[in-house]
């Protein structure tokens, strides 16, 4: 007896990735087009499946929305477990969805500029996948590796001075995170006896004393390792160089991989440290509160004094993932389900900032661009003269209007999806218990409300300079180009058009998180197929 | 025979912090490198420090878990010094191609004076 079909369907994410990587690497350079194809079919493939897991979740085929996936027919806490609920599914439905944009834009230029793009690009895929499936701590230190190696390949890709310098810094520092990693699920094995998440939470309520202690410890430098990952002050210092210098599709991939680490402290305290969890409930919080709070002042401000474009969309990067994270250091559940639509909103809107910056910078003269730079620096009042009366083309009309619907996303202001945004951020910050709000969601509040107001006018600075002051000459835009940025502002649209639903499902989502209990049980239950010779116990 | 390993890993690791804050790419490489085997040598001896065991079952019988080493560690710390291997390998590669674009072996690309 074997399992039926569907369950093998959590595995594909990791595995598809993996086997069309392969064998890009067996295609030469210069048949570009086949293997655009190749990964083009393989990302589509990826959408498919991630929009079926999501209906099999959401739709009631697996008890309780969570399907799990027992490796090599183990046991669950001896094998290594893949677990795709509401949340893993919506999440690899938001990579499917940037993955076949970013590819989409990469196909003329991007691509080209170096070797082995498409396999690289698989790889990167098949990392951030597995990390949001996997149930065990190692086997997660395993596919972040895979995702950080083929993103040290993506930086380098295309090879030039600024590259090579942002690479520098950016692997060293990742390096010495996943060294963090490994001290940390060290710690957490030798005192808890487990490297499966749910085992740990459940054994988590058992250990006290001076245990207790050094799995916190452990625990604490684990976080460490996804906070460097997210970016968290002060530990994000390399992000903006990096993603300043990065090829625009890898930056528009890139901005999600700040939301992995995001996601597995959202998946991992939620669970491990839940308030069943006796003692060491809720533990690092505090912590995360305040970094998310100190990183949202150093996105705002960074924003405000940056002054090349990438560095910009960097900076609103950092700024969306330190709400984020303040958001997970509160821990309430209707702020989780607020979050994640900002998550899912701010990804989007921010990969696209990345895609249009390069098309915008391509259409500016340069000589302008100069001019409005030295303006800036010695406070000139008068433009040059412009010639008048030239009609706006097609094409700058495009990019204008896509920097709008950005900007509008980034800010939170109405009416795209950064304003529902944020607005049911603020209603679950002020609905406290008993009508009485907590200082600290007034501080993140006013925070989020500043930083947003830095946001505006940082992006109205470069879009009146980039738009309206220097002259924009003969912009030309691919349709290949286009598409993909036209493409995730859609989904923003989508996002605003669809809240309702959109909210009923992640509710349904944060919901799973906090009931940590049931979790726990659907795991461990999860029977072996029999008829195999058993390998557990 | 846990102090001296404790020491020992505490020197590594030491070591290697004080390399990979210098500003030479070669002094990070081998930073990188001492702290990943401090690393593996925490991993390696997690829990508990075990001398003349075998960390396999034998048999059919159920074993005693007191007299075999628990064998998880040592596949945890072969996957991570090969990943560990790898990715410093890549780091060295970068290394080499960043002296030969930039001309200076200094970590930030340009020596400091420039």
């Amino acid at each position: 007896m074997s399992l039926p079909w569907s369950q093998h369907l959590i595995l594909v994410p990791v595995l598809l990735p993996l086997l069309c990587g392969a064998l890009l690497i067996l295609f030469n350079e210069s048949r570009h087009q086949l293997k655009f194809a190749i990964n083009l079919a393989s990302v589509l493939g990826l959408l498919a499946t991630a929009i079926m897991l999501m209906t099999m979740t959401d739709g009631g085929y697996w008890q309780d929305g969570i399907g799990v996936y027992l490796a090599a027919n183990w046991a669950a806490p001896f094998g290594i477990v893949l677990v795709a609920d509401r949340l893993a599914a919506l999440l690899l439905l938001l990579t499917a969805v940037l993955a076949s944009c970013a590819l989409l834009y990469s196909m003329l230029r991007w691509s080209r500029i170096g070797v082995h793009f498409h396999s690289l690009f698989q790889f990167l895929l098949m990392g951030i996948n597995g990390t949001f499936l996997t149930h065990d701590l190692f086997n997660l230190f395993v596919f972040f590796e895979v995702m950080l190696a083929a993103s040290y390949g993506l930086v380098l890709h295309g090879y030039n001075l600024n590259r090579i310098r942002a690479g520098m810094q950016f692997i060293a520092v990742n390096l010495v995170a996943s060294l963090m990693f490994l001290i940390g699920v060290a710690l957490i094995y030798a005192t808890a006896g487990t490297l499966n998440m749910s085992d740990l939470a459940m054994r988590l309520a058992e250990i006290d004393g001076a245990d207790l202690v050094l799995l916190q410890v452990g625990a604490a430098i684990l976080g460490l390792a996804f906070l460097i990952k997210s970016a968290m002050w002060p530990l994000g210092f390399w992000l903006p160089v990096t993603y300043a210098a990065v090829s625009p599709p890898v930056a528009a991939m890139f901005v999600l991989m700040t939301k992995v680490g995001a996601y597995v402290i959202l998946r991992l305290w939620l669970l491990v440290f839940s308030p069943e969890s006796g003692s060491a409930a809720g533990f690092g919080g505090s912590a995360l509160l305040w970094g998310g709070m100190a990183t949202i002042v150093f996105g705002a401000a960074g924003m405000l004094a940056s002054d090349k474009h990438g560095k910009l969309a960097s900076y609103a990067a950092i700024i969306s993932s330190g709400t984020l994270l303040a958001v997970i250091g509160l821990g309430q559940p209707a702020l989780v389900t607020a979050g994640l639509f900002y998550l899912l909103s701010s990804t989007l809107a921010v990969a696209a900032f990345m895609l249009l910056i390069e098309l915008v910078e391509r259409s500016r003269n340069p000589v302008e661009a100069m001019l409005a730079l030295t303006m800036e620096a010695f406070d000139f009042e008068e433009a040059p003269e412009q010639p008048v009366g030239v009609g706006i083309p097609a094409a700058l009309a495009f990019l204008g209007l896509s920097f709008a619907g950005c900007a509008l996303v980034i800010t939170g202001l109405p009416p795209l999806s950064g304003f529902i945004a944020k607005f049911t951020l603020f209603h679950a910050l002020l609905s406290g218990e008993d009508g009485v709000v907590a200082p600290f969601n007034l501080a993140l509040m006013t925070l989020i409300l500043l930083s947003g107001m830095a946001a505006i006018i940082a992006l109205m600075r470069f879009g009146v300079r980039t738009f309206w002051a220097s002259g924009a000459v003969n912009a030309r835009l691919k349709f290949s180009e286009a598409v993909p940025v036209a493409l995730l502002l859609g989904c923003c649209v989508f996002l605003t058009l669809q809240a309702g639903p959109v909210f009923a499902y992640l509710e349904r989502a944060s919901a799973d998180l906090h009931r940590p209990a049931l979790y726990i049980e659907t795991v461990l239950s999860e029977p072996v197929v029999p008829g195999i010779q058993e390998g557990g116990q | 025979m846990e102090l001296i390993i404790a020491i020992a890993i505490g020197v590594l690791f030491g070591s290697g912090v004080w390399l990979i804050l210098r500003p030479r790419s070669f002094q990070v490489l081998t930073g990188l490198l001492l702290m990943s085997y401090a690393v593996n040598l925490f991993i390696f001896i997690m829990g508990q420090l075990w001398v003349d065991m075998p960390p396999l079952t034998l048999g059919d019988s159920a074993p005693d878990p007191r007299a075999f080493a628990d064998p998880l560690p040592q596949a945890l710390v072969l996957t991570a010094i090969v990943i560990g291997f790898a990715t410093t390998a890549l780091y060295l590669v970068l290394m080499i191609g960043s002296r030969g674009v930039t001309g200076t072996d200094h970590v930030d690309g340009k020596e400091p004076d420039q």
